[in-house]
């Protein structure tokens, strides 16, 4: 059955979901409404990656790209575009002024974004197993089995170079290859989908865009190692990918992807899915693994690793679902294709959750070996509001901040962990002028104070005593000493915390300290916050020649702090102001200012 | 399995593949601090003080859970490292109350000591204390998770040694604690008083309730004719507190300080240990040779045991012996027997008994059968850990204290069979000696049932009594025992031959010389030790087995009649039943 057009609504969960659904039941309407539903399927997606111009709608198979859409566009659509053949010009993208676009829509030389691992979210009914099949899927599984040995699948994956894209960046071939060898009655597949980063969608949107390469990569694991079950354990805050996930797994077992006998073969695997409760050291390899056994999430030593001692003492391959994604591809395309994209150590693409002060915020794949520069500035559009560009953390909560000075730089696992930050599961947030580096640090360790597990000593003790070093610095009452602290505990966290978690988690402190170092200073010596964003720091007053006494700064002050007749210039009761800024940004005339 | 060669500070070692880092530098007398290490239990690594660098690896490895890998070079002590374990150490120290001066863990604390170790003098990081309600729920215990460094051994020993689960961690980050799940208390937790948290914990966050005042006051009143007995395994691990070896035996060294202390009268445990298994033996043969009740018979003289079986077991309450342990029916026997002797009035009589155990201070009142004398027969039952603090505040010269103090008459003298009881197996071998007297009324030409001794979880064997086999089996530390009880089922269930006629079970490892009560440190040598030192006691004695302890011959033609007579099932029995697992 084929349509003369196809209508993809992105459509993911949290984003803007309510809205993307709305254009997607108007369009639903209308299309019926105008008797075009012959010709015309309207499909809800995965994330196209415009997560800043929601909702977005593309065209198939003219690849037109709609952005910004509202309910009331749907008429417009159908009618101008599907009916009478002509774009609906000012809802359409344009790739000009920022290169965001498909690849291949792209002129060569920008084409800045690689979607491999993404390349069926957006593009394919994630609910329709067809989708995925008519996109080669499942094949590379059929291959596999019948084309491959397992140590030829292994030897792919070397020749790919693939890392593991959870964080850890260890060699994927590798860890396949340690569970292979150890004999055991039984063994373990497990997609690690509990992303947890703040930020991050990384993972969700590839969940719910394309669950199937997720399963097909597995059952590929589970005949290369010689396991016959395998886990997904992830977030139950993700209620659509899990949702499309169950959907997923009936239908294959339906088709006989999964189940005895796959394709035929002599091969049996099946998946379940595993809830995590939320903590963010659940997504820890032995604390995952400890959880699905049913018990208190909380990491232990390794060795023995998950690939010898794993899920119930079995061994155990564990990825991320961005390093499942892949390997369907890898084994399609060939390890050599793969390895040809990026770097010298870090092979293929990345996934990040492009955010924070740039034009463009949303889901980019890039190959490694990409610099920041092209990220921020020709994918991201460049700093919100023109400001000036101060920093990029990656890695989230475990990562560190990175500079001007390296914005040309290429991104790899190795250079990443050079300047003292880490690749991380793929959080990219762009701060401006007006972020105050005291504050980022802040912010990373109430996340990572509050998400520890508890149990060793370093990062449970360790990370709140940081976070109060930091806190009594962004309020002005922090001492020389207390930078010293910080590197003493940050540095014992480092080195004697049991997991990655408390390893990384003074990572953003040690961090901004390293590169920011004067502005911590300014924080001590001088009482002051450069940002001006630290509010125990600021003062505002207002400026008496250009206060023009409209009264407004004193309607919107919460505490009625400001007084001042109408035209007469105003004042602020420096003792009642609690420094909100509502008096900052609410002036038009600029009197307002802040110190 | 193979060696594995490596080195520790330039030295060079050769291991066993397998072993940990921690291990194989002890080897080499290269000591690594630790915090939340317990030889008992399985790395659980949690502390960071015993970090160690290896070369090639940017990381800092935790010695006590990594194990050994060929060709290793590993640094142990580095400038660098000591300054991470103090940092370490201080971070503990910030959350932790310092008030070592009134803390029962007093010069006898892991945390004081590394403190000591590292030289801390000041602390650098601000001080964060909790506010933790302390939870006196059980009456032997008592958790005070502000001090509570968290190192988990007492939830793992709770959970992994003795298959409990009563306590485990509550909340998360900073605000973690450890606690029964869903945040009930202790005495409304499945907790079977055992103890063995308070002997695994480093600091003083889990301890035995102090009940030494009640005693000292007791002591003080005139009107009290204040008696006390010692359980066997306390005599061979007292000595610790006092710098003695452990399971040396110092029987008459306690008798004198324990005269010093004022009591009128030293009983011994091993008397009633004699007693029970006069009980014991003879409720095992009427179900064994006379088929009345059901088998197998499993002894019943550890509270905690008891506790469990009553939680987790209630299947198991028709195999129980009703026998009392045998502090218990010297308490009885001391304020009806002997009162009755020395024309005292019961009410009058104030019975401590010293134990190596907490569960006994929760076995005194536990039903209404603990009060057979008419009054509670064992008024209070202390550990050995508050024994030898009471000494130490009398100022006991415990060393210098005669060797040659004897008990009295007439619950004082025992047979080498009541003194073995302190030993895992050791009821067991008791009762056997007197079990098989009773079947055969002839003496054993060797007492001596090796099967049953040793640390092993489980030992099962099976002895040839007056051309009958008999299938027994002997289990400690709780977590051995369900397999044992699974065969019992199995067997019910094919309605075949019971599995077994005779199953000992105590609740600690290596028994009660590993009691939850006995000094810490008690590690598996510190138990054979122990043990070690009960078998002496077993060679030296006059009377091996308990039917030739005359003082016990003399009871029952003085008072109870027979063994299982009316009067002695009166005084000397129980009753079990089932309980929930939580009361709230």
């Amino acid at each position: 059955m084929a349509f003369k057009h196809y209508v993809l609504v992105c459509g993911g969960e949290g984003c803007n979901t309510k809205r993307a659904l709305a254009v997607h039941d108007a369009l639903l309407k209308e299309v019926r409404e105008q008797g075009v539903e012959n010709e015309v399927q309207v499909l809800k997606t995965g994330s196209f990656g415009f997560c800043g111009e929601c909702a977005a709608v593309q065209i198939l198979p003219d690849q037109t790209l709609y952005v910004d859409v509202q309910a009331g566009d749907a008429a417009a659509i159908v009618t101008q575009h599907l009916k009478q053949g002509r774009p609906v010009a000012r809802l359409l993208f344009d790739p000009q002024t920022t290169a965001k676009y498909f690849p291949k829509d792209v002129p060569a030389g920008h084409q800045k974004q690689l979607r491999i691992v993404l390349r069926n979210c957006g593009v394919i009914d994630p609910e329709r197993i067809e989708d995925y099949l008519a996109r080669e899927g499942y094949a590379a599984l059929e291959k596999a089995l019948f084309k491959m040995k397992p140590d030829d699948v292994i030897e792919e994956l070397k020749k790919s170079g693939l890392r593991g894209r959870g964080g850890g960046g260890y060699p994927t071939w590798q860890k396949w290859l340690f569970t292979k060898k150890v004999a055991s009655d039984q063994k373990y597949i497990i997609c690690n989908a509990d992303e947890g980063d703040p930020g991050a969608y990384m993972d969700r949107s590839t969940l719910e865009g394309d669950p199937h390469s997720i399963l097909e990569a597995m059952a590929i694991a589970g005949y290369t190692v010689g396991a016959s079950q395998g886990y997904i354990y992830i977030r139950a805050e993700y209620p659509l990918a899990i949702n499309r996930l169950n959907m997923a797994i009936a239908q294959a077992r339906e088709l006989g992807l999964l189940g005895q006998g796959i394709l035929g073969s002599g091969f049996d695997f099946d998946i379940e899915l595993r809830l995590g409760a939320g903590a963010f050291v659940c997504g820890e390899e032995t604390a995952l693994i400890t959880s699905i056994e049913g018990n208190r999430g909380m990491p232990s030593p390794r060795p023995p690793y998950p690939a010898v001692k794993g899920l119930w003492q079995k061994p155990t391959v564990i990825n991320n679902v961005e390093t499942w994604a892949a390997i369907p591809v890898i084994l399609l395309k060939g390890g050599d294709w793969f390895g040809k994209i990026g770097t010298a150590t870090s092979k293929g693409t990345k996934v990040f959750a492009l955010t924070g002060k740039v034009n463009n915020c949303g889901l980019i794949e890039v190959p490694m070996g990409i610099t920041l520069r092209e990220i921020i500035y020709e994918i991201g559009g460049g700093i919100l509001g023109g400001k000036a560009f101060k920093a990029v953390q990656t890695g989230g909560p475990s990562g560190g901040v990175i500079t001007k000075d390296y914005l040309d730089m290429p991104i790899d696992y190795e250079s990443l962990g050079q300047l003292g930050s880490i690749m991380g599961s793929g959080g990219m947030i762009v701060m401006d002028e007006d972020d105050c580096m005291v504050d980022v640090s802040k912010f990373y360790l109430e996340f990572t104070v509050d998400e520890s597990c508890g149990k060793c000593a370093p990062c449970r003790i360790g990370g709140r005593t940081l976070y109060n070093l930091v806190d009594k610095i962004s309020k002005g009452q922090g001492t020389l000493h207390d930078i010293e602290q910080i590197r003493d505990i940050g540095h014992a966290m480092r080195k004697a915390s049991l997991c990655g978690l408390g390893q990384t988690a003074p990572n953003p402190a040690i961090s901004t300290l390293k590169y920011f170092e004067a502005e911590y200073l300014a924080h001590i010596n001088d009482k002051k916050c450069p940002a001006g964003k630290c509010r125990d720091l600021l003062t505002f007053f207002i400026l008496p020649d250009k206060c023009i006494g409209c009264t407004l700064c004193a309607r919107r002050c919460p505490v009625n702090c400001i007084s001042g007749d109408r035209r007469a210039v105003h004042v602020i009761d420096a003792a009642k102001c609690i420094k909100c800024g509502e008096c900052y940004q609410a002036c038009k005339f600029g009197a307002v200012e802040r110190t | 399995m193979k060696n594995i060669k490596l080195e520790i500070n330039g030295k060079p070692v050769t291991v066993k593949e397998g072993t940990t880092i921690l291990k194989a530098a002890q080897k080499v007398n290269v000591k690594v601090p630790v915090l939340c290490y317990h030889p008992d239990l399985p790395a659980w690594a949690a502390c960071g003080i015993c970090v160690v660098k290896i070369a090639g690896t940017a990381k800092m490895l935790r010695a006590c859970s990594t194990p050994v890998e060929e060709g290793m070079k590993i640094v142990t002590h580095d400038p660098e490292i000591v300054q991470i374990r103090r940092t370490v150490i201080e971070l503990i120290l910030s959350t932790h109350p310092n008030d070592c001066l009134q803390c029962p863990r007093n010069q006898n604390c892991e945390l004081q000591k590394l403190a000591a170790d590292f030289g801390i003098r000041e602390l650098p990081f601000e001080h964060r204390l909790r506010d933790l309600p302390v939870d006196t729920t059980t009456g032997s215990i008592v958790l005070n998770p502000e001090k509570c460094v968290l190192c988990g051994r007492c939830a793992k020993v709770c959970q992994q040694m003795q298959n409990v689960w009563a306590l485990e961690f509550l909340g998360r980050g900073e605000k973690t604690r450890i606690a029964p799940a869903a945040d009930v208390k202790l005495g409304e937790s499945p907790c079977i008083k055992c103890g063995q948290c308070s002997a695994h914990c480093p600091v003083g966050a889990i301890y035995e309730k102090d009940e030494t005042r009640d005693v000292l006051k007791a002591l003080l009143n005139p009107d009290l004719h204040c008696v006390v007995q010692i359980a066997p395994a306390v005599r061979v691990a007292i000595g610790e507190a006092f710098g003695f070896e452990p399971g040396t035996l110092l029987t008459g060294k306690t008798y004198a300080a324990l005269r010093q202390m004022g009591f009128k009268a030293i009983f011994d445990t091993n008397f009633g240990a004699d007693l029970t298994i006069m009980e014991e033996a003879a409720e095992f043969v009427e179900r064994f040779a006379k088929g009345h009740g059901e088998l197998p018979l499993i002894t019943s003289c550890c509270p905690a045991w008891v506790d469990y079986m009553e939680k987790f077991a209630p299947d198991m309450v028709p195999h129980f012996s009703s026998a009392k342990s045998p502090h218990e029916m010297v308490g009885v026997m001391a304020k009806t027997y002997y009162a009755e002797k020395m024309g005292l009035d019961p009410k009058n009589i104030y019975m401590v008994s010293i134990m190596p155990c907490t569960a006994k201070k929760y076995e005194v009142s536990r039903s209404k059968d603990m009060f057979a004398s008419g009054h509670q027969d064992v008024d209070v039952s202390l550990t050995t850990r508050e024994l030898s603090r009471m000494f130490k505040a009398a100022g006991i010269d415990f060393a210098n204290l005669p060797d040659d103090e004897t008990s009295d008459s007439i619950l004082g003298s025992y047979s080498g069979a009541g003194t073995i009881f302190g030993a895992t197996g050791g009821v067991m071998e008791a009762a056997l000696r007197t079990a098989h007297h009773m079947l055969t009324h002839k003496q054993l030409d060797d007492v001596n049932f090796m099967a049953v001794r040793g640390l092993d979880g489980v030992k099962e064997a099976m002895l040839n009594i007056a051309g009958q086999e008999i299938r027994i089996a002997v289990a400690h530390w709780m977590c051995n025992i369900e397999t044992v009880l699974d065969r019992v089922r199995a067997a019910k269930k094919a309605n075949g031959e019971p599995a077994y006629h005779f199953i000992e079970v105590m609740a600690c490892r290596g028994g009660c010389v590993g009691g939850g009560g006995q000094p810490y440190g008690a590690d598996d040598e510190v138990r054979r030790k122990r043990a070690a030192g009960l078998y002496k006691d077993d060679r030296e004695c006059a009377h091996r087995c308990s039917h030739e302890n005359e003082e016990v011959q003399a009871i029952y033609t003085d008072f109870l009649g027979s063994p299982l007579s009316a009067k002695a099932h009166h005084y000397l029995h129980n009753q079990y039943t089932a309980k929930p697992l939580y009361r709230k």
